[in-house]
């Protein structure tokens, strides 16, 4: 299983959540993507994607006002 | 110093134009040289495919000859890449012949995948391509009334085409009378109907003042002709009478079989270098980076100005001078005789404004002025 960085700091537009899903479809069952962003949305709307897809979400964590949102492939 | 660009769409004819007027004296004296190798000898004005698909442009007012478009002292050659050797500062290409490079500008571009979902080829209309977008009209010419529903595949080129797609079908079937009898459902990919999120602001009320309703969070996975109907990741389903599919795409096949994934280059956001170490001489424009910013021509035009000025100032000082801000600009056709704009960068988010006739007429007079554009005066 794979970790996969997807860096969407300062993309507005597709923007962070966009950039998750192609990069999940890129992606193996399994693998955890990183998505890091500086859209404070982040951390409401990639967990909401994930959830409703159902794929696995794992953390969220700010740093120096970076979110960096990792999420599990899960099928 | 001798400069080979592989691709000649929009990025790639902007920037060896731009590049043979600073450096008109070198490629006089021989210090310089632009070599440009496309896969086709016409050049098209893609973004006039959406006024195709509409009957509000023909195909044949999409293309010039791309000789025409380029200053003189650009080698060009229609000669498709086939192979890609960074490590030998060489590629090779379908006429059998190898051209070597001391920098490399990659601009081939994208494709649309309508294949990457089952079933859409097959029960949707799109107008990525000449082919598909008459084909497009033609089934709106034949539509008399039902549900339409637009649907959008991730990641896609131009981020507009969702939203004015949309508008312009709104204004089509008014003008044709038969508006009450179509229904329009707009689908998106993310949790509002756009990625910017101001652009969203904007555009969602515009839905609901024209009747056309929307669902968020909608990934297509699959259609099921037989039954018309248009399934989702997330699980829901909507049904149609006319599918009309904004498709995912990918980098090019040349570049896949290089090992990139998709086919998308990955890209220094600053220098537009290729990453890794044969990247040094290798500079990515356009669609083909794998960038997290717009795959549309004004991404490929402002990319292209920087590694122009970047690579003159490199022969002529040693040195390149500036870096791209991630600067983009897409008009938003916001209807038939509306638009507006959305103006932004890696870090200033766009403020769109309500749409104006004084903009259409400008985008309107930008579908004519692209050439100018192309050839590296506007």
């Amino acid at each position: 299983m794979a970790k996969k960085i997807i860096d969407a700091k300062g993309s507005f537009c597709p923007g962070p959540l966009m950039e998750l899903i192609a990069g999940m479809k890129a992606a193996q069952v399994g693998d955890e993507l990183e998505v890091l962003s500086t859209d404070k949305g982040s951390a409401n709307d990639i967990p909401e994607w994930v959830k409703k897809v159902g794929h696995e979400f794992i953390e969220t964590r700010e740093e120096g006002g970076v979110w960096h949102v990792l999420v599990r492939k899960a099928k | 110093m001798k400069i080979l660009i592989v691709g000649g769409g929009m990025g790639g004819t902007i920037l060896a134009n731009n590049l043979a007027r600073r450096l008109h004296g070198e490629l006089k004296s021989g210090k310089a040289r632009i070599i440009m190798l496309s896969a086709s000898d016409r050049h098209m004005y893609q973004p006039g495919l959406l006024y195709v698909a509409v009957g509000r442009m023909t195909p044949d007012e999409l293309y010039r000859d791309q000789a025409s478009l380029l200053e003189p002292g650009i080698e060009f050659h229609v000669d498709p890449v086939t192979e890609f050797h960074f490590a030998k500062n060489q590629v090779n290409a379908q006429s059998g012949k190898s051209y070597d490079y001391d920098v490399l500008v990659i601009a081939t571009g994208s494709r649309p995948m309508m294949a990457s979902i089952p079933g859409l080829a097959e029960n949707a209309e799109t107008f990525y391509t000449e082919e598909t977008a008459v084909k497009m009209f033609k089934a709106l010419r034949n539509f008399e009334g039902g549900r339409v529903v637009i649907t959008v595949g991730v990641p896609h080129k131009c981020p507009m085409a969702p939203l004015e797609i949309t508008f312009m079908l709104n204004d089509y079937f008014k003008d044709r009378g038969i508006r009450d009898k179509v229904q329009l459902h707009y689908t998106y990919p993310i949790g509002r109907v756009h990625s910017l999120e101001n652009v969203a602001k904007w555009a969602a009320p515009e839905f609901d003042r024209m009747g056309i309703t929307y669902e968020t969070l909608f990934n297509m996975k699959e259609v099921d002709g037989a039954n018309k109907v248009l399934k989702s990741e997330e699980g829901s389903e909507t049904k149609y009478d006319l599918l009309i599919a904004i498709p995912a795409h990918k980098g090019m096949e040349v570049l896949e079989k290089a090992g990139f994934q998709n086919g998308w280059v990955p890209t220094n956001r600053a220098t537009l270098h290729m990453e890794g170490e044969h990247g040094k001489n290798v500079l990515v424009v356009g669609d083909t980076t794998n960038l997290p910013i717009s795959k549309a021509g004004s991404t490929a035009h402002f990319e292209a100005e920087v590694i122009a000025e970047n690579l003159a100032a490199v022969v002529k000082m040693g040195a390149p001078v500036r870096d791209y801000d991630g600067k983009v600009f897409c008009f938003i056709q916001a209807g038939k005789e509306r638009a507006t704009y959305a103006m932004f960068n890696y870090t200033t988010p766009p403020s769109p404004q309500p749409p104006t006739r004084a903009v259409h007429w400008f985008k309107t007079a930008y579908n004519k002025l692209y050439w100018t554009s192309a050839r590296g005066l506007l």
